[in-house]
């Protein structure tokens, strides 16, 4: 199963998506923001990043820009849980180098759903 | 699939929405007094932001609403299309309060919108320019039997870790996929060993066959926007045009995702039942400490039970420091323990900002707040009943103790009041201590007040300070004129029982013209105290440590009987009730004679009383049972406890039994 990076500011948040992959198997790293994000991802290699958009210390399109700059990371699918049904910051996030979105509210079906898509 | 029980997750998002709330707050409150800082408005925007994705997520539907339209405005203010004034911060004020009734309200199972929040909801939304109704999504429905797709993927698409092949599949998904035509687009390079297997060159002509809905089409393409050419029309139209990068329409992607499901409101409210169950966050540093200890306490074990297993005298030595590094453990574990249910006071402090604020628009008052010492930890209990007598206290100090600008300019001081609010550790004690620069105690009125009820004689002479210790007996109210503040039947009496209940004590200090200082102390923890074991009869009974002032040893002739018929005894300039706690509480084969026993002389809020016991066996750590719970509430004693022989050992409550000698002094 897949290693996969959660990263949401909100404990509610990253604990249910974290224990809704780990019931489906995957192994799940949580971070608090964009910048633990970037120090658990420097020690570990991840097949998928989630990552919530408003975060303090480093948001989440900050923290895509970063992970995109390493080359271990460069085809590494990353999506963003977002609530901004606009489409700038979609589009925002897609510049930085984000993979997709899953927009919230979503419930733990439509997570793995996503998930699958994306994982294949 | 497994089904996940979100219900779980109700809890944090409770508590982290809180404390999203008061950071919102202090934000609010620093763009209030002035701050121009852009990071405090994106602090506001990120709490209503998370609230509103944590509401929608966990099926708390009214809150979300109300979240979304707050966010609204505060998205046109982070984005500097409306600028912060007093009436922005005002009712975004309101609007944090109102989501703090909502979230208790949903937190105790009850539904989070009422009338108020209704109302305030639909101000919100008035205030948000050109009101951000949801786009109805197009009614997309394909009328044609299948698409003809361009899709040309541009170099990058590998590097954003999308991939052509999911979209193959599930374009594949929705109906028949037929491969007209794959090409390798002109940005290839022409020598193959340049070709970068991270890049991307390739472009497929595609028909999907069937009726397929144009939504779920574009739902394939969405996240591919900008990272391919993409053009789509239905089929039997005209054949596929010159390749446009056509912005694919994202919104009619997505409301399905966002549907709110009226559904899981029902599971909001069954799983409500075991709501604020109280939990607490505790640091990682104090679990860690907490399990240092542990692997300390069982090395410890193992390394007594080794000598237990094969004892013999030669060995006394090593079991003797045994037992000493087993207490030593003992006590570390206990005071780790002890820190987890320590919180600092600055969430308390934190809600005065706001309370200040609210009270100089009231009073029309200027006042500078100053906090000192938030760091500083309390235990848990304490610290969610100490707010209510310090709002008290707070309100007090500004709405009588502050003057009015122009009655401080007159007299000298600058216009600006200040209240400061200080916290630290005095021993085992914590001192919180309340202070303003305004008018001090008017000991006059105090005293006038006083007397006209009934409280002291008109003749009796008092010291300043006896004056100031009117002010918290029962019914005394030194508002001239009540406000609607104060003057609401709560005096200062009630501040003083509630902090009495919390085993601590309150006391002031006035100057006037110069101001007051409130000092609260308050213990360390409710759960623990440190006491005196002493006999009387039979039984023990433990006096906290913190009350005596000093034990001793009477000769019979030191005590001489009162008019009323009790007793006192002179300790230091002054006479002091003796209360002989057989008596108190009716111990059989107790010391009678006072040359025999010993008198611990004890005090409470500035009053002694001396306590008459038969022997003083040692000092004790006493870990508080409730008798209330166990069996009742007993005046004079304030818990049970178990001492070192396994006995059960009576607390004293120091405050209770000094009442009783007062009444029989004044008897």
């Amino acid at each position: 199963m897949a290693k996969i990076l959660a990263v949401d500011d909100s404990a509610s948040m990253r604990g249910m998506v974290a224990f809704t992959l780990r019931g489906a198997g995957h192994e799940v790293t949580e971070a608090e923001n964009g910048q633990l994000a970037l120090d658990a991802a420097g020690g570990s290699a991840f097949d998928l990043v989630l990552a919530d958009v408003n975060m303090p210390v480093m948001d989440g399109i900050s923290m895509v820009r970063a992970l995109r700059a390493k080359p271990e990371y460069k085809g590494v699918p990353i999506l963003m849980l977002t609530t901004e049904s606009h489409t700038e910051k979609k589009m925002e996030g897609k510049a930085a180098g984000a993979t997709g979105w899953l927009v919230k509210p979503f419930d733990p079906e439509q997570l793995l759903a996503t998930v699958k898509r994306v994982l294949g | 699939m497994a089904t996940v029980d979100l219900s779980q997750f109700h809890q944090t998002f409770f508590e982290e929405s809180r404390e999203g709330l008061d950071a919102m707050e202090a934000a609010l409150l620093a763009l209030d007094s002035g701050s121009t800082d852009h990071e405090l408005v994106h602090t506001i925007f990120r709490a209503a932001h998370s609230i509103k994705g944590g509401a929608a997520t966990f099926g708390f539907a009214d809150m979300a609403a109300f979240t979304h339209v707050a966010e609204s405005l505060l998205e046109e203010v982070r984005s500097e299309r409306r600028a912060v004034d007093a009436g922005l911060i005002d009712l975004l004020l309101r609007s944090l309060d109102c989501l703090r009734g909502m979230l208790d309200r949903t937190s105790h199972g009850q539904p989070a919108a009422d009338a108020g929040s209704e109302a305030l909801r639909a101000e919100l939304a008035q205030l948000v320019a050109g009101a951000t109704a949801p786009v109805a999504a197009k009614a997309s429905v394909a009328a044609a039997t299948g698409w003809a797709i361009r899709f040309v993927a541009l170099p990058h698409l590998l590097q954003t870790g999308n991939d052509p092949l999911r979209v193959f599949n599930e374009l594949q998904a929705l109906g028949r996929l037929e491969v007209l035509r794959a090409f390798v687009t002109e940005s290839a390079p022409a020598d193959f060993a340049m070709l970068d297997p991270g890049q991307c060159h390739l472009g497929w002509e595609l028909r999907l066959h069937g009726a397929v809905a144009r939504a779920d089409l574009d739902a394939v393409f969405d996240w591919l926007d900008g990272d391919c050419e993409l053009a789509i029309a239905p089929l039997a139209a005209a054949p596929v045009e010159a390749v446009v990068a056509t912005p694919v329409p994202v919104a009619a992607a997505t409301p399905a995702a966002e549907t709110p499901a009226p559904a899981r409101e029902a599971t909001a409210a069954s799983s409500a039942g075991h709501a604020d169950g109280g939990s607490i966050r505790v640091g990682i540093d104090k679990v860690d400490a907490l399990i240092d200890m542990m692997g300390e306490l069982v090395i410890t074990q193992s390394m007594l039970s080794d000598i237990g297993e094969h004892f013999d005298l030669s060995q006394l030595e090593r079991l003797r420091e045994g037992l000493a590094q087993l207490e030593r453990n003992t006590r570390e574990l206990q005071d780790s323990v002890m820190r987890i249910r320590m919180l600092p006071i600055g969430s308390v402090f934190n809600r005065f900002p706001r309370l200040v604020r609210d009270l100089e628009r009231k009073l029309g008052k200027q006042v500078r707040l100053e906090l000192h010492g938030e760091h500083t930890e309390l235990d848990k209990t304490v610290l969610e009943k100490i707010g209510d007598p310090m709002v008290h206290l707070v309100r007090n100090a500004i709405d009588h103790g502050l003057e009015m600008p122009e009655q401080r300019r007159a007299a000298g001081k600058p216009e600006t009041g200040t209240l400061t609010l200080d916290a630290h550790h005095e021993g085992s004690n914590i001192i919180v201590r309340i202070s303003d620069d305004g008018a001090g105690l008017n000991h006059e009125r105090i005293r006038a007040k006083a007397v006209e009820r009934g409280l002291v004689s008109a003749a009796q002479p008092l010291s300043d300070d006896e004056v100031a210790e009117l002010i918290f007996q029962p019914g005394f109210s030194t508002a001239a004129q009540a406000t609607d503040l104060s003057g609401r039947g709560v005096g200062m009496d009630v501040v003083r029982r509630n902090v009495r209940d919390l085993g601590g004590s309150v006391g002031v200090k006035s100057v006037a013209g110069q101001g007051s200082v409130f000092t609260i102390a308050l213990p360390l923890t409710l759960a623990i105290i440190d006491g005196l074991v002493t006999t009387v009869g039979a039984e023990r009974y433990i006096v906290p440590l913190i009350s005596i002032v000093e034990s001793l040893r009477l000769p019979a002739d030191a005590v001489r009987r009162t008019a009323g018929g009790g007793e006192v005894f002179r300790f230091r300039d002054e006479y002091l009730p003796v209360i002989r706690l057989h008596h108190a509480f009716g111990c059989a084969d107790a010391v009678t004679a006072i040359e025999r026993g010993i008198v611990v002389v004890v005090e409470d809020g500035g009053q002694r009383v001396g306590l008459l016991v038969d022997e003083l066996v040692g000092q004790q750590q006493a870990v508080i049972k409730s008798l209330e719970k166990h069996y009742q509430q007993v005046q004079g004693v304030s818990g049970a406890t178990i001492v070192s022989d396994g006995s059960v050992a009576l607390i004293v409550d120091v405050g209770g039994v000094v009442r009783l000698g007062r009444r029989s002094k004044a008897a």
